[in-house]
């Protein structure tokens, strides 16, 4: 296991790398969710207001 | 410009991309998933350590897909905006659009793994190889795009203009290309060479061309999400929206 | 049919002649930019030397990229630019017409002050005499693509910042090649490869970015 994590030495290239990469990728994901998740709200509450103005 | 490019087709109808992307979209992210799991297995694990450059050279299994992806994504990006410019396309803008962001992100991580690469193999985090330098330029190239699409308020006109500066970015990056590599090689004496490793062994190009699949499959998926998520902010007050609304959130 | 570029021509050159100050600003720039370099680099006339090709190449590039913001804005502003989408001409002609009315006023003082400046970097006779054919075959290059950033960037806050992120990447090429040839010389070979390719770059810019910048107008004036 610590071999593996050493990479021969190599560690702060290879993670360094791997890792910086997992992150922004995942950074992408989180960000277009949420993005749409406010979106999603957004819509969602013009709705109920409209349906409230045509209630009164 | 007339309107009748926009019934040709029926998935350029913004409703019908908007379900059909959100049914592909889970089984694209499995497989994104499956390859990236077979693929760094393969590629950190199974496959053996290189003669001449030990373990470090594992990098290139995540170098070369982001900087493939780089490159294949902006003449995508530009394939889709040119589209939307000549044919008046809704959705070819939308997709040209949702591209760039991946694409910039892609460019900068072959830059980011390019150079902590080049720290063991040549000594220096960044050398002026003509590759390195194109993909510098490129990002640039991604970045005025996205910029330019951001400094415009009204959307028709933010398309058109950003479709115009991406045609005219694709025609000029293999100029570059060459330009710099013409530049490189004059300047050669006073940088390093870079060369390719010789010959590859078939575990090792395997892997890679998993891990190639694996950022193309990623690319497909985060592309769709946000063309979507873009679509939904284009269409926010159209009918379509509020009917899928009802249905619960879809 | 060329009456009216003709025309086009002299009122882009009278306009500009009755305020000069905007034409010697580009000057200016260039060579307090120029002058700047040894300052910061130290007075070593070897090393100067070997850095004057680059220093002398970007800071022309510089220098026109900051007067593009100029091409089209006053034009812009008072609406002459929408009279000229309604002319019969193309407006590839048009827009043709007055990047090289742009291009006398600001590229060409650039070529010809640029000597004075080569002489205080240690340059010889011979490589000033390729220095000035580089940039009179460049300059018109920087014109001619800094044109579709500045028609993109039409009446946009912020539009001078935003050229420079749009149109710097696309100089690289001839940045490459200008400085290149006067390097090339200076190390004893010949230009002659350098200008040929610098030389077809603008024959290509010439007939394709017109046509991009005329769209560009018109995505901008919609």
């Amino acid at each position: 296991m610590i071999d593996f994590l050493a990479m021969g030495g190599y560690w702060p290239y290879v993670w360094g790398s791997y890792l910086v990469m997992a992150g922004l990728l995942l950074v992408e994901m989180i960000q277009l969710r949420y993005r749409r998740r406010s979106l999603m709200g957004w819509i969602r509450r013009m709705a109920r207001l409209r349906a409230q103005e045509e209630r009164q | 410009m007339s309107e009748r490019g926009i019934q040709w087709f029926r998935f350029t109808a913004p409703a019908n991309f908007y379900d059909l992307a959100g049914r592909l979209i889970p089984w694209f992210a499995a497989v994104t998933v499956a390859l990236f799991a077979v693929g760094l297995y393969l590629g950190l694990v199974v496959a053996p350590p290189d003669y001449q450059q030990g373990d470090s050279y594992r990098i290139i299994y995540i170098h070369v897909p982001t900087a493939w992806m780089g490159m294949f994504l902006y003449v995508l990006m530009a394939v889709y905006a040119a589209i939307g410019l000549i044919w008046r396309i809704k959705m070819a803008d939308v997709m040209a659009k949702a591209i760039a962001p991946t694409g910039a992100l892609f460019t900068f991580l072959s830059l980011w793994t390019g150079a902590l690469w080049g720290r063991p193999t040549w000594g220096v985090y960044w050398v002026w190889d003509a590759r390195l330098t194109s993909m510098l330029i490129l990002l640039f190239l991604y970045l005025g795009y996205m910029a330019l699409h951001a400094a415009i308020d009204d959307r028709q006109r933010a398309s058109n203009a950003s479709a115009v500066l991406a045609m005219v970015g694709v025609v000029n990056v293999p100029i570059i290309y060459f330009s710099v590599q013409w530049w490189n090689t004059l300047h050669q004496g006073a940088s390093i060479t870079v060369t390719d490793a010789p010959t590859m062994a078939t575990i090792m190009f395997v892997t890679l061309m998993i891990m190639v699949l694996a950022a193309w499959m990623y690319s497909v998926t985060v592309v769709l999400a946000r063309a979507r998520v873009e679509l939904l902010e284009r269409e926010r007050n159209a009918r379509w929206v509020q009917e899928r609304l009802e249905g619960g959130s879809k | 049919m060329f009456r009216p570029l003709l025309a086009l021509l002299r009122r882009d050159l009278t306009l500009a002649l009755r305020r000069p100050q905007d034409a010697l600003t580009v000057v200016g720039f260039f060579v307090v930019v120029v002058a700047l370099f040894p300052l910061g680099i130290g007075p070593d006339p070897e090393f100067l030397r070997s850095l004057a090709p680059g220093v002398l190449w970007v800071a022309a590039l510089l220098a026109v990229m900051l007067s593009l913001e100029r091409l089209f804005s006053d034009d812009y502003r008072d609406g002459t630019l929408e009279q000229l989408l309604l002319v019969p001409e193309p407006m590839g002609l048009l827009v043709l017409t007055k990047i090289f009315a742009h291009w006398l006023i600001t590229g060409l003082p650039l070529v010809l002050i640029s000597p004075l400046l080569a002489i205080q970097l240690n340059l010889r006779p011979d490589e000033i005499a390729i220095l000035m054919l580089a940039l009179l075959i460049g300059t018109p290059i920087l014109s001619l693509i800094g044109a579709i950033g500045a028609a993109l960037t039409l009446g946009l806050r912020g539009g001078g910042v935003l050229i420079a992120l749009l149109i710097l990447p696309l100089y690289a090429p001839p940045l490459i090649l200008g400085a290149g040839a006067v390097d090339a010389v200076m190390h004893g070979s010949s230009a002659q490869a350098h200008l040929s390719l610098l030389g077809a770059m603008m024959v290509f810019a010439l007939f394709a970015t017109p046509w991009a910048t005329a769209a560009a107008v018109r995505i901008m004036l919609d």
